[in-house]
């Protein structure tokens, strides 16, 4: 294996592929989404997304927020030539929610909000909510390992270059 | 932020290799070697060690404590002594004066500066207590996962040194590479196809 440092990197535009990725099968291909859980899941992008631009030697970077902001300006940085560092997502499954940002070089996970579990009032509460809680987590963790399985196996397949970004870069200039 | 706040942050980790059986004691016996010591009375200003899920500032690795159906369930303490500049500098003139005054001369010399800054430091490292910080972390051992509960890296550098000294076993930080070529499950054709990748250029 590659030194992780090196391998850290020299991979980093997989992070940025794969949330640039994300963004357009959110936008434009559900179906992928559903179909990969055992249970009807919805994912739609949160109330951030964070890009930047690379020209030269100086770096734009463009935050979109708000729970109702606009994504054009997004997608005219993409056409440019920009890249998705953070991507905020927000996931429904079976009435409930997780919101949460994914961090494309590292792919962290920041601020995961998962549904609410009861209050902790005792010692013998303690060990319910940890499992509990590991439990929502694990929801979402799973969500991004599938989604991220997915890209990658596209990623390394000729379908990437032969058939997913020319359909990526169609919904870049739509 | 812990485990049980209402938002988390995590790292995710692979964990190389397998521990000494029975497992379970080896765990308690790694984490009761590798305690957080009490940096309180002592002149270092920093130190690093586990603790407690449960009882962060009462460490207690006693029978299976730290597991919780089965994860081990246990956190990374980083208690750091910080001695505001100010103060130090406040110390440093009072001493200064008074050196002077026993002396009878106008000025120190720097190597006399610089050894009263470091008494000074010292003596006021020894009062001030340290502040304690706290990460929890969960431990798949079956899947050979483990969470950490921070993003911070250098709390990140701090784990994966003190686990590794603790448990003889490597983490490896789950960033897209690594997560590809460990954790997808590709072929060997993938693999080898994903070393030979560069970025796309959605533009042209």
């Amino acid at each position: 294996m590659l030194d992780a440092a090196i391998s850290y990197n020299r991979y980093k535009f997989l992070g940025y592929e794969y949330l640039t990725w994300l963004w357009f099968v959110i936008e434009k291909d559900q179906d992928r989404i559903r179909g990969l859980g055992q249970e009807p899941a919805d994912l739609e992008i949160g109330n951030r997304i964070v890009l930047e631009n690379k020209k030269r030697d100086a770096v734009e970077s463009i935050t979109i927020k708000g729970d109702d902001a606009g994504l054009e300006e997004g997608v005219l940085a993409l056409r440019k030539g920009g890249v998705v560092t953070e991507l905020n997502l927000s996931y429904r499954a079976a009435d409930q929610d997780w919101r949460f940002t994914v961090k494309a070089e590292s792919l962290h996970m920041a601020g995961l909000k998962c549904p609410k579990t009861g209050p902790v009032e005792s010692e013998e509460d303690m060990e319910g909510a940890v499992l509990e809680k590991v439990y929502l987590c694990e929801k979402a963790v799973q969500l991004t390992h599938d989604l991220f399985k997915e890209f990658i196996r596209l990623r390394v397949s000729e379908d990437w270059d032969k058939k997913v970004v020319p359909l990526m870069r169609q919904w870049m200039r739509s | 932020m812990g485990l049980l706040s209402s938002s988390v942050s995590i790292v995710q980790y692979r964990v190389e290799g397998k521990l000494e059986k029975p497992v379970i004691e080896t765990v308690a016996r790694c984490l009761k070697k590798n305690v957080i010591p009490d940096v309180d009375e002592d002149i270092a200003d920093r130190t690093v060690g586990w603790t407690s899920f449960d009882k962060p500032f009462n460490p207690d690795f006693d029978g299976s404590s730290f597991l919780i159906g089965t994860y081990f369930v246990f956190s990374l303490r980083i208690d750091k002594k910080t001695v505001p500049t100010s103060l130090i500098r406040k110390h440093c003139a009072m001493e200064t004066v008074k050196r002077l005054a026993a002396t009878g001369r106008k000025y120190l010399s720097r190597d006399e500066k610089s050894m009263i800054r470091e008494q000074v430091t010292s003596v006021l490292t020894l009062r001030i207590p340290a502040t304690p910080n706290v990460y929890d972390l969960i431990w798949n051992y079956e899947e050979s996962s483990l969470w950490f509960f921070s993003t911070l890296k250098s709390a990140n550098e701090e784990l994966e040194t003190l686990f590794f000294r603790s448990f003889q076993l490597p983490l490896i930080r789950l960033f897209p590479y690594t997560t590809a070529d460990l954790a997808m499950g590709l072929s060997d054709t993938q693999r080898d196809n994903l070393v030979k990748l560069t970025a796309t250029d959605f533009t042209e």
